[in-house]
Order: structure tokens, then sequence, then C-alpha cells
């Protein structure tokens, strides 16, 4: 057959880069190389960006941008202080919340729960993680804010109100308003990577553990969670992540005052939320560029933590990677 | 012995008790979260709510017809510039990268995907707000696009390379060119992972706010061009409920119900469009 006989000539062609030019195969490769080394190109350009726009408020405070206390745009002095001090400690929050939650329902849903029962939830809970910011931020206006200021406020600080942590007025809105809607937002993300994490790990672990007479939570508790645990660790670093760079929800509930105070339960404010709401009202170079260099800072911090839960979780995975 | 077996059957008892509210708390922040909007939304949406222009404040009526257009200019644009990006990186990645450039390109594209999606705004309104002197839907919609190239890309990747090899080898024993072979096999192979992930990445970006605030804005009207303001419903759910008036909070709650609505019914559907090609589940 005339295929045949074109066999080994083909197969020739095939490695010359002028035959494959001639099929098309370069310029499909050179296009998709093109595109794929446009991804490299916006990240870059994102932050040369960030780098540019920021260079006035580099130039003119330096290193006390992040120590100075006061944001004041009359008179032209912008300091970060209580923005990154709100973001740290509503994280927190939120984390302090979300980690039993989330880290307990994983392990229910890994190592307890029927495999169908099991997908059901975590279908539900992923449904969850995709519910837009901005819809959480409305239900914290209007259910959650009235919650803690009529319930949760008045009750901790009954019981705790000699702490410094709960004294103060009750707005309703405040740090701690902050960190709950928070962790309702980011629950999902520490339980269904938990989820997978555990999963990953080897049955023949739990099993070893199950013949030796163990019960089911003594090998979770004892086996399971230890081998996973760098990469529950990953899960809670992500979460971490997407809590620093939270916007709309954050905003809605937290009260925008750029002030530092010791108790949760007053008003604060957050650097992505400070971004979002004086972004389009910032008059003035020294002004936007001040937010701008915000921007560039969360970016940062948000990198940095996601590549340590990026490393974490591929380490567990790898070493569990039987299964997959 | 026994005294203490029973001990540790207890605590085997009490923590399956416990991490199962956990999971079931977890789970029912969803059912409470649809629920209440479904019992508020529901009740305020009307069909002038869809139809209607926003009215001037303290008259009460109607409704957000021209946010709930501007989303789709700007998810629209946001499709035009992530899916071609993301789908052809991935391609690269699957089929044609060598070591070096393919470990930097997925480093980026998860420093993409984590970047907070203000961030992002800020990147689009340096880029297209700051040279055009105008807030506009080509804005909002670059910076969601942006946020979709990670998602569309890795995705993208993942399906493609879990195609069997033997497919394209079967397409190059016929006689047809590597690209060929990819593109009228190995990609339609993947077909139905691709779409879902292109799917949850609309979806994810449909409900987000904080990227538009600053770069295609709000408007009261309708935007007759791309080049100019353009009101979208994540914007005015935003707006509408941090206002003091009852009726515009009223119809925030309306424009998240729709709102949910919209994104949750693209992740179902993603979700189904990939279990139906594999009715084992996955």
């Amino acid at each position: 057959m005339a295929a045949g006989s074109r066999g080994p000539e083909a197969a020739a062609d095939a490695r010359s880069f002028a035959a494959r030019l001639r099929n098309g195969d370069e310029i499909v490769h050179l296009i998709t190389l093109v595109f794929a080394a446009g991804v490299c190109l916006i990240v870059c350009l994102l932050v040369f960006e960030l780098y540019r726009n920021s260079s006035v408020p580099r130039h003119q405070f330096g290193w006390d941008f992040f120590v100075s206390r006061t944001w004041d745009p009359v008179f032209d002095n912008f300091g970060a202080l209580p923005f990154i001090y709100g973001t740290v400690v509503t994280s927190a929050l939120s984390l302090l919340l979300a980690i039993p939650l989330g880290v307990g329902g994983a392990i229910f849903l890994a190592e307890f729960a029927q495999p169908r029962l099991s997908d059901l939830l975590t279908f539900i809970v992923e449904l969850l993680a995709a519910v837009p910011s901005v819809i959480f931020g409305l239900l914290g206006i209007f259910v959650v804010v009235p919650i803690m200021r009529t319930t949760v406020d008045p009750i901790l600080q009954k019981f705790f109100g000699y702490l410094p942590l709960f004294s103060g007025p009750i707005y309703g809105v405040g740090f701690l308003t902050a960190g709950v809607v928070l962790a309702i937002m980011i629950v999902p993300y520490i339980l269904s990577v938990s989820r997978e994490v555990l999963l990953a790990v080897p049955p023949d672990q739990r099993e070893a553990a199950l013949s030796l007479g163990a019960t089911r939570w003594e090998s979770t508790w004892q086996v399971v969670v230890p081998y996973a645990k760098t990469g529950i660790l990953g899960s809670i670093f992500l979460a971490l992540a997407r809590a620093l760079g939270e916007t709309m929800a954050v905003t809605m509930v937290i009260g925008n005052d750029p002030k530092i105070s010791s108790s949760l339960l007053a008003p604060g404010y957050t650097i992505a939320a400070v971004i979002a709401n004086e972004f389009t009202e910032a008059t003035g170079k020294l002004y936007l560029q001040s937010l701008i260099e915000l921007g560039l800072v969360l970016f940062i911090i948000t990198v940095i933590l996601n590549g340590l839960a990026r490393l974490l979780i591929l380490a567990t995975t790898q070493r569990g990677s039987i299964r997959s | 012995m026994s005294l203490r077996m029973a001990r540790r059957k207890m605590v085997n008892l009490l923590m399956f008790t416990g991490t199962g509210v956990c999971a079931v708390v977890s789970v029912l922040a969803l059912c409470f979260i649809l629920g209440y909007l479904l019992w508020n939304g529901g009740h305020y949406l009307s069909w002038s709510f869809l139809t209607k222009l926003p009215t001037p404040v303290g008259q009460p009526g109607g409704g957000m017809a021209n946010a709930i257009v501007g989303s789709g200019k700007i998810l629209l644009i946001a499709a035009v510039t992530g899916i071609p990006v993301g789908l052809l990186a991935g391609v690269y990645l699957a089929e044609f990268g060598g070591n070096t450039m393919t470990f930097m390109v997925r480093y980026a594209a998860d420093l993409l995907n984590g970047v907070p999606s203000i961030v992002t705004g800020i990147f689009a309104y340096t880029l297209v707000v700051v040279p055009f002197h105008e807030f506009s839907a080509v804005a909002g919609g670059l910076a969601l696009g942006i946020m979709m190239i990670p998602i569309v890309m890795r995705s993208t990747e993942d399906f493609l390379r879990a195609v069997p090899g033997t497919l394209l080898e079967g397409a190059l024993a016929i006689g047809a060119s590597r690209w060929r072979g990819i593109a009228t096999v190995v990609v339609p192979a993947a077909f139905r992972g691709i779409a879902t992930g292109i799917l949850l990445s609309m979806a994810r970006v449909a409900g987000e706010t904080a990227p538009l605030l600053f770069t295609s804005f709000n408007n009261r009207y309708w935007a007759t061009g791309w080049m100019q303001p353009t009101a979208s419903l994540p914007v005015m759910i935003f707006t509408y409920a941090i206002s003091p008036y009852d009726d515009w909070q009223r119809q925030a709650w309306a424009a998240g119900f729709v709102l949910l609505m919209l994104v949750l019914l693209i992740n179902i559907c993603a979700r189904a469009l990939l279990l139906r090609g594999h009715p084992t589940g996955r």
C-alpha cells in the first residue's frame, strides 16, 4: 500500500524542522508558547505596575510607612500600621474559629462517613466556597451584625469584660464580627483540601492501626492525622491567604475605622477594605499611590503564604500518592 | 481492662459525633445562606426589578436591568480575554512544554491564582483606566479575565493529560500531523473537562466585586458603549447594602438572590457536565 511505502520517509520527515513547520506543528507550538509566556508576562507586569505606581510614598515615607499609625488624607500623611493590624487580627480570629470546624469536618468526611454521604456533603461544602463574597457581606450586615450587637458581644462582655479584649462600647461591627464572617468563608477551603489530603493517606496505614486493635478514632488521630499534618497545615495556609485578601465581606462588617484598639469588639480596618473604600475617592498622587503600596504589601504577603501552602500540600500528597 | 475498653469506645463515639457536628455545621451554613436569601430575596424579586432602571433616591420601585446587562457585558469581555489565554497556555503545558518553561508557567499561574482580587483590580486600573481616563466595562472585564486565566489553564492541562496517549498516537499513525491530532482528537476527548473548567471559572468571577469597584465602577443609567462606567450586579449589591435606604436594601436582597442563583446554577451545571461523561463519578 502507498501508506506503507511512505512510512519510513514520513518518519524521517517528522524529525526535520522544516517539515514540521510545513505541517503546522511548529506554528501551533509557537502560538501556544506565546500564550503560555503571556501568563508569566502578566505576573511580571502586575508586579512592575504595582511597584512603579507606588514610588511616591516609598520615597517619601520609606519604611516608616509600615510603623506609622496616622492615616490622614487631609494632611497627606499616610501610615499602614492600623490596616496591617486589622488584617492580622481578623485573619487570626477567623483561623481560630475555622480550623477546628474545618479540620473536624474533614476528619469526619474522610474517616467516619460513608463514601457516598462524604461525596455529597463535600459537594455542598464546595458550593459554599462558590458563594460570592459580597453575598457574605450582605448577610453579614443584616444577620451577623445584629446578632453580635444584641447577643454575642454583650454576653462576651458580661463574662470576660474585665479583659481588655472584650471591653469598650459595643457597635456590632468590628474585628470579632469580621473574624466570624471570614471564618464561615474559609471553612470550605480548609475542609475540602484537608479531606483530599486525608484521603491521600495510604489505606495500609489505617489498616495496620486497626489490626493492632485501635479504634477508628485512635487510628485517625494517632496514625492518619500525623501522616497528613503537613498537608492540613497547607490547607490552613491557603485559607489564611484567602482571609488576608478577602475584601467585600470584611469591608461591610468591620466598621472601617483606622484605629488600633485592643478590644475585639471595636471597629477597625483592613488593607483590602481601605483600598476598596478609598481608591475611587483618593485625590492626589500621594494618597492614591499609598493605597497602591498597600496593595503591593498585600500581594507580597499572599504570594509568600500561597507558596508555602502549595509546598506543604505537595509534600503530603506526593508522599501518599498511591491512590492517584 | 474492660473499663479501659469502654473508655476508648466512648472517646471514639464522642469524636465521631464531634467531627460529625463540625461537618454538619459547615453544610448547614450553606443551607442557611440559601434559605435566607431565597426567603428575603425571592420576596422582593419582581418583573420590574429585572426590566427597569434604578429610580432616583427616595422614589421606590425601579430595578437593576442595567446592572444585569452590565454584568453580562463585563463577563463577555472577561471570557474573550481569559479563555483563549488559559486554554492555549493549558494546551502548551500538556502537549508541548519543556521542563523549565512548564515550571515557570505553572508557577506564574499559581501566583496569579493567589493574588487577592482587589489587587487584580488595581492592576487593571493602572493598565486601562489610567491611560484612557475613564472607568469602563473593558477594564472590569480585563480584571476578571486575568482572574480566569489560571483556573482555565490548570483545568485544561489536567484534563488534556488525562486523555490516554494512545489516542494521539493513533492519530499520528494514520498520518495526521501532531497539531491536527491534538486539535481534532485530544482536545475533543477532553472537551467536557475543559468546558467544566471554563464554566467554573466564569462562576467564580461572576460574583467578584472588589476588582470592579474601580475598574468598571457603577452607573445608574444604561452604559451605551464599552468604554463607559458600567453597572454590575455585585457592585450594585454592595452599594445598595451599605446605603441607608430601606428600598435600596430590599433591592440588594433581590440582586443577591439573582446573583447567587446564577453562580450556583453555573456551578452545578458544570459539575453535572463532568459527571455525565463518567457515570461512575470520579
